[in-house]
């Protein structure tokens, strides 16, 4: 189903401008994106990070709904706290009638959800509270000047995997979330790309609207992080998706498929596209090429790729 | 940049609660821009690409028509020329 | 009004006081011995005998966040925890305070390692007494019950909305099966009333909770948690009267036995001064004429009536049940502090008592007394510490 556009630039933002996330940064479109992808009133929790600290620098918020910001590594829990307060408001009769069919959106940057939240999060969606959690991945911790994070893709020049004579950036794969998140059998979970905002409305709705946890992956760029300039990420999202970095997945009740150009990639009507297609566009991946090609890293890196590729493409049904 | 009056401890909600939600359209950010999205309003097909990808919603959409940007917000990014199908966005340098 | 006495642990007495204060949220995570409170609640869910939202959380760190949710968006929250659950949950115990929720949080006062230990000392709410959580201490489980209604009260009251700790001693009070006189669920239904504080997350208006706040405003956030913890003495005044005029039981905030002609006094909190007062009884037989001195709150300090009641004695021994290693312990310290500007000060000796669940018996309480007489008679270990029952 396709958005229209025409119909939702007339509604309330969630977001409004004046934060100070940087410029050209993703993140505002994934919050909106997400949040205007149903019309039910919303409660937000989230875990520090950028989105958080540059959308409620006090006195001012950039938020226009209800919003809880606690610590780094507990939006599940505090978003639990959220969704158990509701349902015992509900039964006693005191929550107001406006705020009966709300939604909980949790929110948290890689490091928030793949590291240091993991458990917050891993004891949410056990328990089953119903909620969404969306995580936006820019593959580092950001906020406190790009660090590694294990999110972070092989590689990669981070400032605590920085390039040096005996160093090629991160020497370790990213963890796979999705799948990790999947194995709690949750009844929705999805990777998106931002620059298909028709796949992830479609997604952010379903996750929004099932009963039970969800569970959102979203590829965000960085501009600083990445060393990117600031009009691009939404063209490498979409070169993300094209190179199989970074697959488009849904797994509905543990039906796991492909969407998008994933899909089309899978069904052999669209190219995969080298990967270096992807890594060249980006300055934390500078030294892979310059001053020389590394090509035995480029290998190692390719090779990553396509055995998660493989892996998606196996457990989406396409080959066995 | 809004001139703030700050305010002192008992003028000011307990526990850091922000009550008015979304205030920071009053924050102007509009300064950080080195280069300018100049809108050509016959060239733009209305698609409404700009808007969807806009990070600091300054996209100004009036009777269902894109109509230029909010300068006082847009931190002049590129985004909305960068995403335009019909190049209906330049970003020019900014004058200061 | 009940007459029936019930045969109860400290931990049943907290969990029979949050199934009548029926919470909307409740949200947990097991240590000993907080344990038996958990176990007593859960079965109470399970029973349908209370509307509690019971989330079992992965971790003390995830309770308090939940806690810590809940509370923000308008619910009665609680908790309970001890010792390393109370460690892990640190960082949002801060902001439990800093975001002005009013939680009411059940701590079993359990030794914070290492080596690790399981038994009673207050290291672990000692550590957080700069959270800006009000702390209560309770000497037996009938205060405990009767603490648990006051602080649900003072911490909802407007001019306080700050989260408070009531402390019970591990195992000692915890586990002991004392007498209690409970209070019918109606009467706690009246006494504890209907929330007052706003749901901030179910507000018809969105507001924003927790927010980046930097030199800008910072200091005047904290400035009023400042002047919040200035009201709370007053307000736990109004309510200890209030509770003594509906229920007949009389609290105060520093209480004080036999001490009218008392001239040295021993100053301590929670379980120990139960064998204090025993102690007290047979050396009063003997013509000894000493007191005790129990403050039941540590935070906000009562330090202007404690000097007010201290300064009528000659010498006063101050029990602490953890080490600031380094400098005064707790309760001493702030008793030293309090004294600095009184004209008239006792001497003053501190003893370091039953860390780790050491039991602090009744020959040790005796030799607490002999070092008071000699304190009182030549003032020569006035400002000496020393641990007390150590080989
Ligand atoms: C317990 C704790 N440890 C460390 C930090 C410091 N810290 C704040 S934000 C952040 C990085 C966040 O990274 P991520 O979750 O990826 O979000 P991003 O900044 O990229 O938006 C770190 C390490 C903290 N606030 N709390």
């Amino acid at each position: 189903m396709a958005v229209i556009l025409k119909n939702e630039i007339n509604k309330q933002v969630p977001l409004n401008g004046g934060h100070r996330m940087c410029p050209g940064c993703p993140v505002p479109v994934i919050v909106k994106q997400v949040l205007m992808s149903t019309d039910h009133p919303k409660i937000v929790a989230n875990a520090t990070g950028c989105l958080e600290v540059a959308t409620t620098i006090y006195p001012y918020t950039s938020w226009n709904v209800p919003w809880i910001h606690n610590a780094f590594e507990n939006a599940g829990a505090t978003i639990s706290g959220v969704v158990a307060a509701y349902e015992a408001m509900k039964r006693s009769g005191e929550l107001p009638e406006k705020n009966k069919d709300a939604k909980f959106i949790a929110f948290g940057g890689d490091g928030g959800t793949y590291d240091i939240g993991l458990q917050s999060l891993s004891g949410a969606l056990e328990r089953g509270h119903n909620f969404l959690y969306v995580c936006y991945d820019n593959e580092g911790y950001m906020n406190t000047g790009i660090q590694r994070s294990s999110a972070t893709p092989i590689g990669a020049n981070t400032t605590t995997t920085p390039v040096g004579k005996k160093s090629w950036g991160k020497t370790q794969p990213r963890k796979d979330l999705l799948s990790i998140v999947a194995a709690h059998h949750i009844p929705y979970a999805a990777s998106v790309a931002p620059h298909d905002y028709n796949d992830s409305m479609a997604k952010s709705k379903k996750a929004i609207e099932v009963n039970g946890p969800s569970f959102l992956v979203y590829f965000s760029p960085c501009i600083p992080g990445w060393k990117i300039a600031s009009d691009v990420s939404f063209e490498l999202s979409k070169i993300a998706v094209q190179t199989c970095f970074w697959p488009l997945v849904e797994i509905e009740n543990g039906e796991w498929s492909l969407t998008g150009d994933s899909k089309r990639i899978a069904e052999g009507k669209k190219e995969k596209l080298p990967i270096e297609d992807f890594l060249k566009t980006q300055g934390r991946f500078k030294h892979l090429f310059k001053p020389k090609l590394q090509e035995d890293v480029l290998k190692i890196i390719q090779n990553d790729i396509d055995k998660s590729w493989n892996f998606y493409k196996k457990m989406a049904g396409y080959t066995d | 940049m809004s001139k703030e009056i700050k305010k002192g401890w008992k003028e000011i909600p307990i526990g850091g609660l922000l009550l008015d939600a979304g205030n920071s359209r009053e924050y102007e950010t509009g300064t950080w821009r080195t280069f300018k999205p100049i809108h050509n309003a016959e060239k733009c097909i209305n698609c409404y690409f700009c808007w969807e990808f806009c990070p600091d919603n300054s996209i100004l959409i009036k009777d269902d028509k894109v109509v230029g940007m909010n300068y006082f917000q847009c931190k002049g990014c590129g985004v909305c020329a960068a995403v335009c199908p019909t190049k209906a966005i330049e970003m020019v340098k900014e004058e200061k | 009004m009940t007459t029936k006495y019930e045969a109860l642990t400290g931990a049943e007495a907290a969990a029979l006081a949050m199934k009548q204060i029926n919470p909307d949220v409740v949200a947990v995570y097991p240590i000993t011995p907080q344990t038996p409170i958990v176990m007593k609640f859960s079965e109470y869910v399970a029973n349908g005998e209370v509307d509690t939202e019971m989330v079992r959380v992965e971790s003390e760190h995830s309770a308090m966040s939940a806690t810590v949710g809940a509370a923000g968006a308008g619910a009665r929250a609680m908790t309970a925890t001890a010792a390393n659950g109370l460690a892990l949950m640190w960082e949002i115990v801060y902001i439990a305070a800093s975001t002005r929720l009013p939680i009411v949080m059940g701590l079993v006062n359990r030794a914070l390692s290492g080596p690790i230990n399981i038994h009673c000392d207050h290291s672990d709410s000692m550590g957080a007494r700069d959270s800006g959580w009000i702390q209560i201490y309770s000497e037996n489980a009938q205060e405990v019950y009767d603490n648990y209604f006051m602080a649900l009260r003072i911490a909802e009251h407007k001019d306080v909305l700050l989260p408070v700790m009531v402390c019970q001693d591990g195992f000692i009070t915890s586990h002991s099966v004392e007498n209690v006189l409970p209070l019918e669920d109606a009467q706690v239904k009246k006494f504890i009333g209907k929330k007052n504080f706003k749901g901030l997350l179910t507000s018809e208006k969105p507001y924003t909770i927790g927010p980046l706040d930097l030199q800008d405003y910072y200091m005047e956030h904290k400035m009023q948690q400042h002047d919040a913890m200035k009201h709370v003495i007053p307000v736990i005044e109004k309510i200890q009267k209030e509770y003594a005029e509906t229920f007949d039981r009389k609290y105060e905030i520093i209480e004080e036995y036999r001490t009218d002609d008392a001239d040295m006094v021993i100053v301590g909190m929670s379980s120990v001064m139960g064998t204090v007062k025993d102690v007290i009884d047979m050396m009063r037989e003997e013509g000894i004429k000493v007191g005790a001195v129990k403050p039941r709150l540590f935070r906000p300090f009562p330090a202007e009536k404690i000097k007010n009641v201290l300064s009528k004695f000659k010498a006063i021994i101050i029990l602490d049940r953890s080490d600031s290693f380094g400098s005064f312990p707790p309760l001493y310290g702030e008793i030293l502090a309090s004294f600095f500007a009184a004209e008239k000060k006792p001497y003053i000796k501190s003893f370091i008592h039953g860390l780790g669940g050491r039991d602090t018996n009744v020959e040790m309480i005796k030799e607490v007394i002999s070092e008071l007489q000699k304190l009182r008679d030549t003032g020569e270990s006035n400002f000496t510490i020393d641990y007390l029952g150590v080989r």
